[in-house]
């Protein structure tokens, strides 16, 4: 084994039982190791082994799931540090906000990071869906996806929308109230809905604790399962549908 | 060719303990490969993994320099007995709080939105999705007749409730459609929208009608939900 310090001890590890009894495969170097990478790794076999050339191209989906998915991760990682500090509970969690400001160390970073990326979120999500109607990758065998989408969609909205009451403050209370007091008109199913949701007929310390819950339990939970779903059913349709095509010239007619 | 064959009839098997066997089979009066596939593959690891985490590097570094250079909103606590004017929902849905302005709160905040997500969900299943033909074919003089009648009856219905940001997109759309009426020669911008199909046509009115809405809920209304310049706005949007 030639090389540097560092891949000579990269390759002691490789080749190490406890390494090869975690990782089945040795290093990237044929495509043999690549295929094993992806199917042999729960996340990674999300993706099948080959893909078409094209589908990497910039123009053929803007990476707006890509886009999408990484602001989820970003909003993961930064609300389980943002959990450990906040208190849903009035009026400490709007204390707890100003203890992220003042007190916290990166407090601030972390809320201003967690906030930014699910703007991104949203807008990130809209786009993927324009992208994917004007592509007509709505259409056959990617139908149900696509409503998987819509879902995923209104999943993405609820987290922003519950999220937005957490730091209690008059901004989140307002717009809250707002968009409740408009659930309120929908017949039959709209008060009870809102009383459900709120735990009451107003936004109070009820209504926070249940966002709360919304927010950092349920939604995420039904949100990974969905987002499973999704592109899994991508692979399964055969990959990331690009722009329509007109047929090529040496497409054979039957 | 040679003679039609007779329908197939394919029988499963429900023996439990049978081993499936894979078969092709490749009836005489047909093809065995319809088209040829002369495209390139690669493989996904590292061709599209690296990519992927070269995607979530460009987002994580670009919301840490906006979390670094713009601080996330933080008002006063939260006072139910003070009620800022205007209370703004956040930005999504100002669309729908701009259409508060102009409709009875069942129709912009139930009606509406409910609409909006039936018809998101039934675009895959409604056959006029599925055709790539242009607006303008087939029987031309049908269409011009439901296309002009629907416009009108949207932008009177808008215009009955004073909804002008509705009604000008409308109109707008309607008079692209029919500016190709007649066939689509001379100018790329023409040829372009001689192609544009009917469902494309209606998402982007949708995605104007929605963008102008939320734009001016968000940038444009101040105290009372009045007009105002966006550089008189306080608190800034």
């Amino acid at each position: 084994m030639s090389g540097n310090l560092f891949s000579r001890m990269g390759t002691l590890v490789r080749e190490s039982a406890v390494y090869r009894s975690i990782v089945r495969h040795g290093a990237a170097d044929t495509n043999r190791n690549r295929s094993l990478i992806v199917f042999e790794n729960l996340f990674l076999h999300m993706h099948p082994v080959k893909v078409r050339e094209k589908t990497l191209k910039f123009t053929h989906t803007y990476w707006l799931g890509a886009i999408t998915i990484s602001s989820m991760i970003v909003l993961f990682c930064t609300g389980i540090l943002l959990m450990f500090y906040y208190h849903p509970s009035v009026p400490q969690a709007y204390r707890d906000m100003k203890e992220l400001k003042f007190v916290v160390d990166n407090g601030v970073f972390y809320r201003n990071l967690h906030r930014w990326a699910a703007h991104l979120m949203v807008l990130a999500a809209m786009l993927h869906m324009v992208r994917v109607f004007y592509h007509r990758a709505y259409r056959p065998p990617r139908q149900f996806n696509w409503v998987i989408g819509v879902v995923l969609l209104l999943i993405t909205l609820l987290l922003s929308y519950t999220g937005y009451l957490l730091p209690w403050d008059q901004l989140s209370f307002w717009g809250v109230s707002v968009g409740t007091n408009m659930a309120k008109e929908a017949p039959i199913l709209g008060p009870p809905l809102r009383f459900l949701l709120l735990g009451g007929n107003i936004v109070s310390e009820n209504a926070l604790l249940r966002f709360y819950v919304l927010h950092c339990v349920v939604l995420p939970a039904v949100l990974i399962g969905f987002v499973g779903v999704h592109i899994w059913r991508v692979r399964k349709d055969g990959g990331v549908q690009g722009p329509p095509e007109p047929p090529s010239d040496d497409e054979v007619e039957p | 060719m040679s003679t039609p064959m007779p329908p197939l009839k394919v029988v499963e098997s429900n023996d439990p303990v049978a081993m499936p066997k894979r078969v092709a089979l490749v009836r005489p009066d047909a093809r065995a490969t319809l088209r040829r596939m002369e495209e390139r593959w690669v493989m996904t690891f590292p061709n599209l993994i690296l990519r992927e985490v070269v995607v979530f590097q460009i987002v994580v570094i670009f919301l840490s320099l906006a979390a670094l250079l713009f601080n996330a909103p933080l008002e006063g606590i939260a006072n139910p007995l003070e009620t800022p004017n205007p209370s703004k929902a956040p930005w999504y849905f100002l669309g729908l709080q701009e259409l508060l302005h102009y409709f009875p709160p069942i129709v912009a905040g139930v009606v509406f939105p409910g609409l909006v997500v039936v018809a998101l969900v039934v675009i895959p299943y409604a056959r006029i999705n599925l055709s790539a033909r242009p607006l303008w074919s087939g029987d031309k003089p049908r269409k011009r007749l439901w296309i002009g009648g629907t416009l009108a009856v949207l932008s009177v219905f808008f215009a009955g409730f004073n909804c002008w940001p509705i009604v000008i997109p409308t109109l707008l759309i309607g008079a692209a459609m029919f500016s190709v009426y007649r066939g689509g020669e001379g100018g790329r911008l023409r040829r372009f929208l001689v192609s544009v199909t009917l469902p494309e046509w209606i998402m982007t009115w949708f995605i104007l009608v929605a963008a102008i809405l939320t734009l001016i809920g968000t940038f444009f209304r101040g105290p009372g939900w009045s007009l105002v310049w966006p550089w008189n706005m306080y608190p800034p949007a």
